[in-house]
């Protein structure tokens, strides 16, 4: 419990630090958002009428006082491009990410584990070595590279091959444009479209869970608890199922929950290259506005995600793994 | 693009790496291609930029001659230039972003890795808790904000690769700055006269090097990537310059019919991208052969 207090006034501690230093980082930036807000011939007075409307003539502490006060009323302030609250924003683009971004990380730790585990305890040394160049190929590859590369593969590749044209996948938008349909038939076009990004999203991360787990699944048949296990002529299933995945596997549950942050972070380019209205599209489209407190409200979300995610996956980690919690905090290894 | 990778103290005894087939092949990939970069653009036949002939020269496919007669390895992009030559001119750019900005970074984390081990206190404290602030913000969304707000360039995009990218190896560093500094050697140097920078120096933060060279080599890559992605999105390196992301960006509209344009470069920095993977688990002890032993 003590530890739970500790752990939470730190992280809250550390996301007033990024508040912060966001803050300054972007109202330190050269340009003025307020000459983007107005009509290329405005007059000055305009463009002063303008700052003054968003608090941009006002010292930077003064903002920044101004800012604090109103997030610690749980208030993100307006969007200065499109004139509506920063939360109804972000509201609207986090699901879109938020079942991307799940979706993606679900199922590449589903197919990870799977082919690393595969090749640890079962493969020939051959279909091993084969896997390991595969996934180190495909976990190197840029999502934007092989979202474009699919889409060549799924229209003019599939074309090209004569497949049938239910294999012909949508490579834009999440819904076709004249879809009146709903019910079942939405969800279908839904899921069609859905298709190529979350390939793009699941081969890299399946393809890194693999490297990962295969790794922890190899150190861990050869600890020395595992030999001992054997010794005592314990069959493999049951040597396998508690004595090397349940070491190997514990560390992934705090893995799965740290890499969902930057998987959505991750998702801009997909959400750029398949035109997902989501937290990434958002994002671009807020700094190059230069919307000052939408980029705020997007990074304190991202940084509130990790922290979170941090602190779950710390405490989580306590329930799961019973050597954690005979260790006091300062001994950890740093 | 979250490159979680398990860092680990890495295995340095020369014999045992260069048995290592990976370490190889990693190391002769990336010479070849640094010398490729450097070179072949000499050689070049086509300026990497000038647009002449666009009508007689433009979308040529690979493996084929334009209206000119001129032939081409990788064909030609919507403006007639050739892919190949603009290939070899962006991996300069892009290869050396992606080492400056990983060595760049690597130096700020055992500089910053290094007092913070051999001073503890509230410099400790400062260092570890603006890493820890910098790691709560995804790095490609940190990347985003700085390089758009403040100005996309090439400078700025190094800058901001180096300030981002530093955590791991601080940690590394301070982590064995810490350990080192109260071994019997350094106390020995000490009761010799040695000043504390010297001692630092010279005895200890060279014994904390080792440790960082798996993440330098990752960071390479990951340097790399996030390069490509900001330039893919138009926030890094701007045309005409070529760099392999903004040429994929590039050849997104002509993708349907000339997929060659958008997909030749990417295959280069996958191959980079390998390579730098390849190097980094042969000497961080990553398993070859699940059979083995």
């Amino acid at each position: 419990m003590r530890r739970f207090v500790i752990r939470s006034l730190d992280a809250c501690l550390l996301l007033w630090l990024v508040t912060t230093l966001t803050f300054a980082l972007i109202h330190l930036a050269p340009g003025d958002p307020a000459t983007l807000l107005v009509s290329p011939t405005a007059s000055v007075d305009e463009i002063a009428r303008e700052r003054a409307r968003f608090g941009l003539d006002a010292s930077l502490p003064a903002q920044y006082a101004q800012w604090m006060g109103a997030l610690l009323r749980g208030d993100l302030g307006t969007s200065m491009s499109s004139s509506r609250p920063v939360r109804t924003v972000i509201a609207e683009a986090l699901p879109v990410s938020l079942a991307l971004g799940g979706m993606s990380v679900t199922l590449s730790f589903l197919i990870g584990v799977g082919v690393g585990g595969w090749q640890a305890l079962r493969a020939s040394a051959r279909a091993d070595t084969t896997t390991t160049v595969v996934s180190t190929v495909v976990y190197s590859a840029p999502s934007f590279w092989l979202a474009l590369a699919l889409v060549v593969l799924a229209t003019s590749g599939a074309a090209w091959v004569g497949a049938p044209s239910w294999l012909r996948l949508p490579a834009f938008g999440m819904e076709s444009p004249a879809t009146l349909a709903n019910g079942f038939n939405r969800w279908r076009d839904l899921a069609r479209h859905a298709v190529l990004p979350l390939i793009v999203l699941v081969l890299p991360g399946a393809a890194g869970v693999a490297r990962y787990a295969r790794q922890s699944l190899l150190e861990a048949a050869r600890a020395p608890h595992v030999v001992a296990a054997t010794a005592r002529g314990l069959t493999r299933a049951k040597l396998e199922r508690r004595h090397i995945l349940r070491t190997a596997l514990t560390p992934l549950v705090v893995l799965f929950g740290l890499t969902l942050p930057g998987v959505i972070a991750g998702s801009v380019f997909v959400e750029q290259v398949f035109a997902w209205p989501g937290l990434g599209r958002t994002m671009l489209s807020a700094i190059a506005a230069r919307d000052y407190p939408l980029v705020l409200g997007l990074t304190l979300m991202y940084a509130t995600a990790v922290i979170g995610a941090n602190l779950a996956a710390d405490l989580l980690l306590l329930r799961l793994d019973p050597r954690q919690r005979s260790i006091r905090d300062s001994a950890r290894p740093p | 693009m979250t490159r979680g990778h398990p860092i680990e103290a890495p295995r340095l005894s020369g014999r045992t790496l260069r048995d290592d087939t990976r370490f190889r092949v990693g190391v002769a990939v990336l010479l070849a291609l640094c010398l490729a970069a450097l070179i072949l653009p000499w050689f070049a036949a086509h300026d990497p930029n000038a647009i002449n002939d666009v009508l007689a020269r433009r979308l040529t496919p690979p493996l084929s001659r334009d209206r000119l007669g001129d032939w081409h390895l990788l064909g030609t992009d919507a403006f007639g230039r050739d892919v190949t030559v603009r290939l070899w001119v962006a991996s300069r750019l892009s290869l050396g972003v992606g080492v400056v900005g990983a060595l760049l970074s690597g130096g700020l984390g055992i500089l910053l890795g290094a007092v913070a081990g051999w001073y503890r206190g509230i410099t400790e404290r400062a260092i570890l808790a603006i890493g820890d602030a910098l790691l709560a913000v995804p790095r490609l969304v940190l990347l985003l904000v700085t390089a758009a707000l403040w100005g996309p360039g090439l400078g700025i995009l190094v800058l901001v690769l180096a300030l981002t990218g530093w955590m791991a190896v601080m940690r590394l560093v301070r982590a064995e700055v810490a350990r080192v500094r109260v071994l019997p050697y350094v106390e020995g140097a000490f009761a010799l006269g040695v000043s504390p920078s010297r001692a630092l120096c010279r005895h200890v933060v060279p014994n904390a090097l080792g440790s960082t060279i798996v993440a330098i080599t990752l960071g390479v890559a990951n340097a790399i990537l996030l390069e490509s992605g900001l330039s893919f999105l138009g926030l890094g390196v701007q045309p005409p310059s070529p760099s392999w992301g903004n040429m994929i960006a590039g050849g997104r509209e002509w993708l349907l019919v000339a997929p060659w344009i958008a997909l030749a470069p990417g295959l280069l920095l996958i191959v980079t991208v390998v390579a730098c993977t390849l190097i980094g688990d042969a000497l961080s002890g990553v398993k070859p052969e699940s059979h083995a032993g």
